[in-house]
This record gives structure tokens, C-alpha cells and sequence, in this order.
């Protein structure tokens, strides 16, 4: 089947380069970083008796969410480059020679990553839920590591992230010039989308609108976010309207990338 | 044995907006033979390749494998094996991977990269990141993916480009050896000269048009016979082919004779006791009538 084969190509070409183990890397430090800093300021806070600012059984996932609410940006990073070092290096020559059904090479983009961010959102929870869990620990907060609930939020956490590796595959379709695409999902997610977020939590009827956001549908569906805590009132989606918010946005940028450049002349 | 099939563009046109890169081409290139396709910058080489290919959409008619285009052949990288000018890869990958790449997309045995590898001389070289390549081991690389799949049909554009002498003589004896399997193919380039041992049939493009079609043998039209012979005494050579009626002309190197064979111009420096130093016969004519053909403002 040509389908599968043109996944097995896929894999192989994004494990033999660099990229996926240096963002991973870079990744791992981060979310590390930050579960395990606000772990011990939560916990030393709580710990020193003037009354925690959240109930204890809800600082663990909290503090694991950071796998989500900061590392999101690393599998779309790796879904964007996937499809815009492609328009780079001239790659789809040999690519569409290979396979020319335009359409299963980029299905077959978007299963592959799809796994990957799975991979990621793993790699991602052993990082916050390692530094978390140990800071917790510490602290003699139960780190909950037995909790169905947990398990479940840990669950939504993977398929969070796989998602967002597939919009960035959307995107890259979208904008094929690989800086542009870069420029574009650093700006956005560092930068215009908590504004936005911050911006339409003031009044209802754009707290409404506001949670349709991927940034704000990803926290849904994860179901813990460090954004959620600092706007407690603001309005959010169910998991899975979340989970659908972020699904949609990947499949109709991954069309209209399929229409406007995938299928463009290759020269 | 893979049998060729032959490759044919019909009224194929393509457009760039004003600019007519290829216009209703139609010509047909047999199996079992070296085909040159040959045209100055601009002429429309490269276009009609990618389209041929699939990777870029015609204006107007077709361009098939006997019939198939190649977005509906069974199995491309089995039936045609294709480089482009471009580089075409990633600088981070390994030969090895990037040929790995594209042999599982294609479904072709795990063994295929490396025997492609081998066949194109990088066998050595196949772990090493590709940005690191030299201009030829990357023109050999992109002959290793057209090989990947032992195709029957090869369509290469500017092969011979960035490769040095012996791997001029080498591609040349591949290509030809390929051709007397019984497979379909089709080289380009911009220089006669570069593919004149190489090619049986060349086919002529300029400003996108098919201005030539026919044997190479069939270029040499010039019925103008030229010798260029030299002696220490170059003056008095000059003077004594002269008296035998030739047409004579000055050269840096050596004196030009228009219209005469070496021998007999030998045999009349002989005669009248002068050592040569040089003696060739020049065939002028393909160079001469290719830039004929393709006209004088033919290059950009
Ligand atoms: N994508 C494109 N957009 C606009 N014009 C193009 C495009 N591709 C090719 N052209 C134009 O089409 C014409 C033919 O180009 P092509 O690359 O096919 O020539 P070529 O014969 O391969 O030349 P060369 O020997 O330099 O490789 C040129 O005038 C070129 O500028
Ligand atoms: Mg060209």
C-alpha cells in the first residue's frame, strides 16, 4: 500500500536528521525547568503556612501541565519544519517523484507527526512529571502519581500534543518559506496569543470567542494550565470541544495548504 | 531485463505567465538509444523534464511513457528513474538515508540504496552528511537515486554537469551501456560538445520550439572540410599549400586549410621537403551547425 510506505519514508525522514532530538532536547530542558520552579514555589508557599494559593489536590497536575502550556510550541516547531525543509531543499523533487499522489504524501505527513507529537507529549510529561513530582515530593505534597485522574489528564496531555504537531504541519503547508513559518509560530504562541487571551478575558461576549483559541482549547482539553490559574472566572470549552478546536484548525490548514502549495509546480 | 518504452510529448506548452518556456513540442524518443536533448539557457530543457515528470503542470498537451503519464505509472521509481538539476536533498541527512528515504516511499528492497551507492562509486562516502558533498559526488548522488529503482527509462538533466574527466568517461560508458539493454534514455545539456560521444539522437530546443530532430551524424551538414597543420618553417608551408590551390588562413597554432584531407595535405608538405611539427583534420561541422540551429541571440 502506498500509503504506508510513504509513512515508513516519512518516519525515516524525520529520524534521520537532527531536528527532532535537539528541539526535543531543548524541550526537556525547558519544561523541566519550569515544572520544577513553580513546583518549589508552590510548595514552599504552601509549606510555610500562609495558606496555599491552590488546593494541594490540584498544584500536581498544575505543575505537569507545563508538558502542555510551554512545550506545545516544540511539536508544532517540528510539524512546520517537516513540511517547510521539504519547499526548502528542493526535497519534494525527489519526494513527488517517488510518490506522486500529491495527497498521500502529505496524509502521510500528518500520521507521521501525529505519532511524533504523540512522542513528544511522552517525552514532555516524563520531563514535567519527573522534575514535578520529585519537587512535590520534597515538599511532602503528594504528588497524586496513583491517581486515575492523573493518568487521564496525562492521556489528553498526549493527545494534546499530537495535535499540535499536526497544525504545524497545516501551518507549513500554509507558509512554505521555512522563516516565515518559524517567525510565525514563535510570534504567535510567545507573543499574540496570550495577549489575546489576556485581552478577551475582559468582557463576556469576547471571553466567549476567546476560548475557541488553540491556546485556550489545548489548556480545555489538557484540563490544567498555569493560563487557566491566572484567569480562574474565564469561560473554557469541554476536553473534547477542546480536542476538536485544535483537530479542526490542523485539517482545514492542512486543505487549504494541500490546495494552495502542495499541489503548486515544483521547479 | 527491463524493456524501454519510449518517451512521447505531444503539443506540449507551458506558460509562465508571458514568458512561452515550451511551445508545442511533440516528439517522440525511442528505447535503445542515447537521446541528447540539447538547447542553449533558457531553452525550455529543464520545463519540459518536470513535466514529463509530473512535477509541473503542462499549459497544454502531454508528455507520457508510452502513453502513461507518470503520475499513473504503476510503480515510477521502477519504471523511471529521474535527476534533476537541482540539488535536491536534505544537507542533514546521509546518502545513505536520503536514498533510504525514497526507496521506502517507492517500496523497493532494503538492499536498493546501497547498491545504488555502489553502482555510482559513493559506497564510501554513505554515512557522511550530504552538505558536505562535492558538486560531483552530489551530481553522483542524484544518478544514484535515479538508479534506486533499476528503472527502464532514464531522464537526466545536465548529467555530465560539475563531473570530472574520468567521471565524464565513466557516466558515458554507464549511460551507453544502459542504452544497449534495451532502455529508454534521455540526457540534456547546453554544450554539443559535452554529450557529442554520448548521444545517437539529438533533439534541438530554443525559445521552447524543436528546431532539430534526427541522428547526430545528421548535424554535420557543414560540407566544409578543414586541416590544420603546422611545420618550424610555417611560412613556406603556407606558401606551398597555397600553390596547390587550397584556401589558406593563419591560426595561433598552426596554419588552417579549408576543404582538404590531412593525408593529402601531408603528402604535399612531403613533397616539397617540409618537417611537420602537427597535422589534424578539424570536424567544425556539429558545433557549428548546432549554433546555427539554435541561432545566434539563441542563448539568454
Ligand atoms: N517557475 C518559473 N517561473 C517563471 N519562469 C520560469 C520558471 N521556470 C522556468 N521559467 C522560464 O522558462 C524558460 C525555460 O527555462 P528552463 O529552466 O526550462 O530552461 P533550460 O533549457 O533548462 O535552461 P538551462 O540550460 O539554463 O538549464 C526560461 O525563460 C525561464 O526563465
Ligand atoms: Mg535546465
Amino acid at each position: 500500500m502506498s500509503f504506508f510506505a510513504a509513512v515508513h519514508s516519512e518516519i525515516t525522514k524525520l529520524l534521520s536528521t537532527r531536528l527532532w532530538w535537539v528541539l526535543a532536547l531543548i524541550m526537556v530542558g525547558y519544561v523541566a525547568l519550569c515544572a520544577g520552579g513553580l513546583g518549589a514555589i508552590f510548595g514552599g508557599v504552601g509549606s510555610s503556612n500562609n495558606g496555599p494559593p491552590i488546593p494541594e489536590a490540584q498544584l500536581p497536575q498544575l505543575i505537569y501541565s507545563f508538558a502542555t502550556s510551554v512545550g506545545y510550541v516544540f511539536p508544532v516547531l517540528l510539524g512546520a519544519l517537516a513540511v517547510t525543509s521539504e519547499f526548502r531543499f528542493q526535497s519534494l523533487t525527489p519526494t513527488f517523484l517517488a510518490t506522486p499522489r500529491r495527497g498521500i504524501v502529505l496524509g502521510a505527513k500528518v500520521l507521521t507527526l501525529l505519532l511524533a507529537g504523540a512522542v513528544f507529549g511522552v517525552i514532555a510529561l516524563i520531563a514535567s512529571i519527573g522534575a514535578g513530582a520529585s519537587v512535590l515530593s520534597a515538599f511532602g505534597i503528594d504528588p497524586l502519581l496513583g491517581d486515575a485522574e492523573t493518568w487521564a489528564f496525562v492521556g489528553r496531555s498526549v493527545l494534546a500534543m499530537a495535535l499540535w504537531s499536526a497544525i504545524g504541519v497545516g501551518l507549513g503547508a500554509l507558509v512554505p518559506s521555512q522563516i516565515a513559518a518559524i517567525v510565525i509560530v514563535l510570534a504567535f504562541t510567545q507573543f499574540v496569543e496570550p495577549l489575546l487571551r489576556a485581552a478577551a478575558s475582559f468582557t463576556d461576549w469576547s471571553a466567549q470567542l476567546g476560548q475557541f483559541l488553540p491556546g485556550s482549547a489545548s489548556d480545555a482539553l489538557v484540563g490544567a494550565s498555569v493560563y487557566t490559574m491566572l484567569s480562574p472566572s474565564s469561560v473554557s470549552l469541554d476536553w473534547w470541544q477542546g480536542g476538536l478546536v485544535l483537530a479542526g484548525i490542523a485539517a482545514v490548514a492542512t486543505v487549504i495548504g494541500y490546495f494552495t502549495s502542495w499541489r503548486r509546480d515544483v521547479s | 531485463m527491463p524493456t524501454g518504452v519510449p518517451i512521447e510529448f505531444a503539443h506540449l506548452t507551458k506558460s509562465f505567465g508571458n514568458v512561452d518556456a515550451v511551445s508545442d513540442l511533440s516528439v517522440v524518443i525511442e528505447p535503445g538509444q542515447v537521446t541528447g536533448f540539447l538547447g542553449p539557457n533558457g531553452a525550455g530543457k529543464t520545463t519540459s523534464l518536470r513535466m514529463l515528470l509530473g512535477l509541473v503542470r503542462p499549459s497544454s498537451g502531454t508528455a507520457t511513457f508510452g502513453g502513461t503519464p507518470y503520475g499513473r505509472l504503476a510503480s515510477p521509481l521502477r519504471t523511471v528513474g529521474a535527476s534533476l538539476e537541482a540539488a535536491s536533498f536534505h544537507p542533514g541527512r546521509s546518502a545513505r538515508n536520503h536514498l533510504a528515504v525514497y526507496a521506502q516511499a517507492a517500496g523497493l528492497p532494503k538492499t536498493a540504496p546501497d547498491a545504488a551507492l555502489e553502482k555510482v562509486g559513493l559506497s564510501a562516502y554513505a554515512k557522511r552528511r550530504v552538505g558536505g558533498y562535492s558538486l560531483g559526488m552530489r551530481q553522483r548522488l542524484g544518478l544514484a537515486f535515479a538508479l534506486l529503482g533499476d528503472p527502464s527509462v532514464l531522464v537526466l538533466d545536465e548529467p555530465i554537469n560539475g563531473l570530472d574527466p574520468e567521471g565524464i568517461k565513466w557516466i558515458r560508458l554507464l549511460l551507453r551501456a544502459m542504452a544497449a539493454e534495451g532502455r529508454t534514455v534521455l540526457i540534456s545539456s547546453h554544450l554539443l560538445s559535452e554529450v557529442q560521444q554520448t548521444v545517437d539522437d539529438v533533439i534541438i530546443i530554443s525559445h521552447g520550439k524543436l528546431v532539430h530532430r534526427g541522428e547526430l551524424s545528421s548535424l554535420d551538414v557543414s560540407d566544409s572540410k578543414q586541416v590544420q597543420v603546422n611545420a618550424d618553417d610555417r611560412d613556406r608551408l603556407a606558401e606551398v599549400i597555397r600553390q596547390a590551390g587550397y584556401q589558406v588562413s593563419n591560426l595561433r597554432s598552426g596554419v588552417l586549410v579549408e576543404n582538404a584531407e590531412a593525408a593529402e595535405i601531408g603528402r604535399l608538405a612531403f613533397a616539397a621537403g617540409i618537417p611537420l611539427t602537427g597535422l589534424s583534420q578539424k570536424r567544425t561541422g556539429l558545433e557549428e551547425s548546432f549554433l546555427t540551429l539554435v541561432g545566434e541571440e539563441g542563448s539568454l
